[in-house]
This record gives structure tokens, sequence and C-alpha cells, in this order.
């Protein structure tokens, strides 16, 4: 059984139906890539997984129970755990303060949290600076801040919203062996990418939205060569060569 | 360690004060102090920590106030059972508002508390059989000296300073700061953002409501206009801004500053006190906008400890 499984989801805002009878699944282990062009309603998708959003239609079932119509902090303690495409830092806790939050709201054991706290901050790089300030942060540190919140939630499934964004290419390489790392200790993970390269080095797979609808999906390979992926990304006139 | 120390030092000294200064008028001045460091902190454990503006909160302050003066007049209910069975009410009254508001993102809840304070005011105004209307309800009873109502007001208030320290010293803590700084990034991470905010309002109105009820008793009159006043809604923000919102200490420094002064510009010219008043209010703002408690401390080199100290230690012990 897949960890999660979507089917028929479908949400409109008014006219424009942002997502359209989205069926997808991730399995347990496998770094997924959710792709697509701008506006393509990628970020739309996470947000109806994660509950600040209700779809119109279509299901989605978490470890074998449905998500629909829960809230999102339930379904953060359900174990999936998305962070945001902008970041948001708490601004007036420290970086320890602000990875305790998530560990806290997942137990009111305090020396569990502060392990869980102690083992995220590690793992992205942040120990060392746990105790000063967001706005003391380069961005780089920010991105690693908002994935080591999600971390101590204790997450099963880690849905990650453009986590490239803003990283320098040398921040970027080191950070895909970092997702492999929290890959490896049993987290799976789905994310969000514009930049082809790290999507490809890194996903098993590849689901490909435009328009809203799944227009492919598969192995990395494949889909970089789907005439319909190229036509989306580029425009017709690239789809025949 | 020293800081226990030193707040066990200052409600042993708030203890003896009574017996020190028997002049009544400072007595007063003391005990609309004490109560107004109580109103402030129950409205900043909304406000300032969870980041839930409300203009309204006079609305369980007079609900307060109107539930055991009426219970004590019409069933000769104790005050001291009214003073529970209010506090209740305001929760009850509170719980409904932020039902319908904090489900919203934005400012839908400061508006709303404006116009629910509003209502129930104009409710007790016209509800002449039970309320007495415009013309108020005379507590027609011997309730007690006034140093009698000082030790309730300082018990009442050392208890609010523990409640609110257990809120935000516990988990609770970093919840309500996640809350006020970005509510969609602490649901995203399993905080119960709504029920934590209605919690809160809950908790805060019940202690203002206490409040209320004590007012009431030590006034032994109270008429619409009194109690259900938007300035005593305003009061408890300004003391609180004044002092140090987000802080414990702040309501409480702010009400030993702000009630003397506007007493005491009161008693200068009934005329011009609110003209001076908000002069003053105005320069504060200018040039101590982040509050008395807040400068002491960045004067200290202290970053305000927006969570439990104790928590950073397990956390740094790992």
């Amino acid at each position: 059984m897949s960890l999660l499984q979507v089917t028929g989801l479908t949400r409109r805002f008014g006219g424009l139906v942002a997502v359209n009878r989205l069926d997808f699944a991730v399995e347990s282990g496998e770094i997924l890539g959710l792709i697509g062009p701008n506006g393509a309603g990628k970020t739309t998708v996470f947000s109806l997984l994660t509950g600040f959003l209700r779809p119109d239609h279509g299901s989605i079932v978490f470890d074998g129970a449905s998500l629909v119509s829960l809230s999102p902090h339930k379904i953060c303690l359900r174990g999936m755990v998305r962070t945001f495409q902008n970041l948001k830092p708490f601004p007036k806790l420290t970086i320890r303060e602000n990875v305790m939050v998530g560990a806290l709201a997942r137990t009111a054991d305090r020396e569990l949290s502060a392990r869980h706290v102690a083992e995220a901050l590690e793992l992205m790089g942040l120990t060392n600076m746990a105790d000063r300030m967001p706005n003391e942060l380069p961005i780089g540190h920010l991105k690693m801040l908002e994935m080591a919140k999600a971390l101590a939630t204790k997450p099963r499934l880690l849905l990650l919203d453009e986590p490239y964004a803003g990283l320098t290419p040398a921040e970027g390489s080191h950070f895909g062996d970092l997702l492999l790392k929290i890959r490896n200790s049993g987290v799976t993970i789905c994310l969000i990418e514009h930049v082809m390269r790290y999507v490809m080095a890194l996903c098993h797979r590849i689901v490909v939205l435009h328009h809203g609808e799944k227009i492919a999906e598969g192995q990395a390979a494949a889909v970089a060569n789907d005439p319909a992926v190229i036509k989306a990304y580029l425009g017709k006139a690239y789809a025949g060569s | 360690m020293r800081k226990l120390v030193l707040a066990l030092l200052v409600v042993i000294a708030l203890a003896i004060y009574p017996l020190v200064v028997t002049n009544h008028f400072f007595l007063h001045l003391s005990i609309m102090a004490l109560m107004y460091a109580l109103l402030g902190m129950s409205w900043n454990l909304l406000g300032g920590y969870t980041g839930q503006i409300s203009f309204g909160h006079a609305a369980f302050f007079g609900t307060g106030a109107y539930t055991s003066t009426i219970l004590l007049l019409r069933y000769g209910i104790s005050p001291w059972l009214g003073m529970l069975v209010g506090a209740v009410f305001a929760v009850l009254l509170s719980l409904p508002l932020g039902w319908l508001t904090f489900r919203l993102r934005g400012p839908y809840f400061a508006l709303s508390t404006l116009a629910f304070a509003e209502v129930v005011r104009v409710i007790v105004y016209n509800w002449d059989s039970l309320t007495g209307g415009g013309d108020g309800l005379n507590i027609l009873a011997d309730l007690g000296g006034i140093v009698r109502f000082y030790y309730i007001i300082l018990t009442l208030t050392v208890a609010g300073v523990l409640v609110m320290r257990g809120c935000v010293r516990s988990r609770w803590g970093y919840f309500l700061n996640a809350i006020r700084e970005d509510e969609d990034a602490a649901e995203a991470l399993g905080v119960p953002a709504t029920r934590m905010k209605l919690i809160v309002l809950a908790i805060s109105a019940f202690f203002v409501a206490l409040a209320g009820s004590f007012f009431a008793s030590y006034q032994l009159y109270i008429n619409p206009d009194l109690v259900y006043e938007s300035q005593i809604s305003i009061q408890m923000i300004v003391v609180t801004i004044v002092g140090g919102i987000g802080t414990l200490e702040g309501p409480v420094v702010g009400a030993l500053v702000i009630v003397p002064l506007s007493e005491y510009f009161r008693g200068l010219s009934p005329v011009a006190n609110p003209l001076i008043y908000g002069l003053f209010i105005v320069i504060f703002m200018m040039f101590l906008p982040e509050g008395i408690v807040s400068r002491i401390r960045s004067l200290l080199g202290r970053r305000a400890p927006a969570v439990a100290e104790e928590h950073k230690q397990v956390g740094a012990g790992v």
C-alpha cells in the first residue's frame, strides 16, 4: 500500500480549476518530484494535502486513513508535514525555540522533545547557531531552519515546497546529500522543484503538472523526454524535435 | 532563583503595605493599580503573547460585575460565589465570540470584539428588569473595609500572575508565540491554533470578570457606563503597552505607573484630564514604544525570554 494515495483531487477557485482530477501516489521510502511550469497548481496540491485548503472533490489517504476535512495541525500529527515556499521563521524566537514549537506539538515530554530538536538541528547543521535569532542568519540557513522545524515534528512524509530556491549552487548540492540522509533515516519525501537538474539527480519518480492536470509521471529520464512535458515547459515548437 | 527571591520580596512588601500606609487615598490608588495589573496581564495573555488584539474586554469586566451583583441583590448569594459564577459566565460569553472569529485570519477578531462589547453594553442598558438599566445597581450592604479589599485584589492579582506564568512557561508559551508570529506556520507544525486561541481567550475573560466582580463589590455601585465603558478596555491595553507587551512583568509595572498618573491628572483638572493623559501616552509611545520592562531588559543587554527558561536549559543540555 502506498504511504499517500491521492485520487481524483480537484479544487476550483471561482472559474479557474487549479487542480483537476489529480491521481498520484507516494511510496514509502522514495523521493518523489512534483514539477510543472509556474501556475501549474503544485503549491495548491500541497495546501490541499495538508488541510490548508479543502478539496472540492477527491480523496487523500495517508497511511490508510482519509485526511480530507482534517485541520492542518491534525494532519501534521498524523505524520505529514509541509514547508512553505516563502520562509516562515518565528522572528522573535531563537533558532532552537523555533524548532521547539513543532517538537512540543508532537510530544509534551520535555526530554524527548529536546532530543528531537537537538537531532533536527544537528542534521541541518544549525547546532552552533541554535541560540541566535532568525534575523541574524543568511537565507541558506533559514531554509535549513524550515527543514529542521518540520523534521522536529517527527514526520513520516515530508512535503518540501521549492527547497532549493534561494540556495547557491554549492549549497544546492550539499542540500541534495542532506535530503538523501533524511530519506535514509526513514522519512519519505515529496518535493516541488523548478530546477530540473536537482530533480533529475535526486528523485526516483516525477509527477508533472500542467494547468492543474497530471500530464506525465514516471522515471526522471523518461519524463524529461516526454513530448507533452517539453511542450508544457518550452512551447509547442520544441515538442517535435 | 534570584528572580524568585525578588518576586517573593515584592509580594511580602505589598502584603505589609496597608499596615504601614493607612491613608485612604493611597490605599484606593493601590487597589486600582493592582486591579489594572490583573486586567492588563489578562489582556496581555491574549493580546501580547498570542497576538489576538481585543478592544472589547470591558464586556467581560462588566459581565463579572453585573453577575455577582445581581446574584447578591436578588438571591442573596455571597459575592465570593458570585465572582466565580460571573467568571464562568464571561467564559461562556467569550467562547462563541472566539469560535466565530478565530477561524478567520486577519483583523476579524479585533473588529468583532469592538462590536461585541457594544452589543453587550446595550443589552445590559436596556434590560431594566434585570440590570436596573441606566440607573445601575446599588449594593446596600457592608462588604468590608478598604484594607480587606486591598488584600482581596492582591490575592487575585498574585493568582493571576501565577496562572499567566504557568501558561507562558509551559509548552503553551511556544505555541502562543508561534501563533502570534505566523499562524499558518504554527498550524503546519502541529500547533492547534484555533483551540489554543479559544483557551487563552477563556482564561483571559475569566480573570477580567473576576476583577469586574471585585470592582462592583468594592464600589458598591455599578451602571453600564461604569463597567462596560470602552475606556476600561483601552486602559488595559495602555497599561500593558506602557509596561511592556508580551512580558509577564509589563502589565504590573504599567499599572503602577499609569493608574496613579491618571488619578493624579483627574484630580488636577477634571476637564483637562483626558487631554493631559492623552498627551502623556503619546509622549510615552514616542520615546518608549517597546515598554518599560523591555527597555530595562535591553539596557541590561538581555533579550526578553520569549518562552520558558527551563525548556531552554533542557534543550541546551542535550
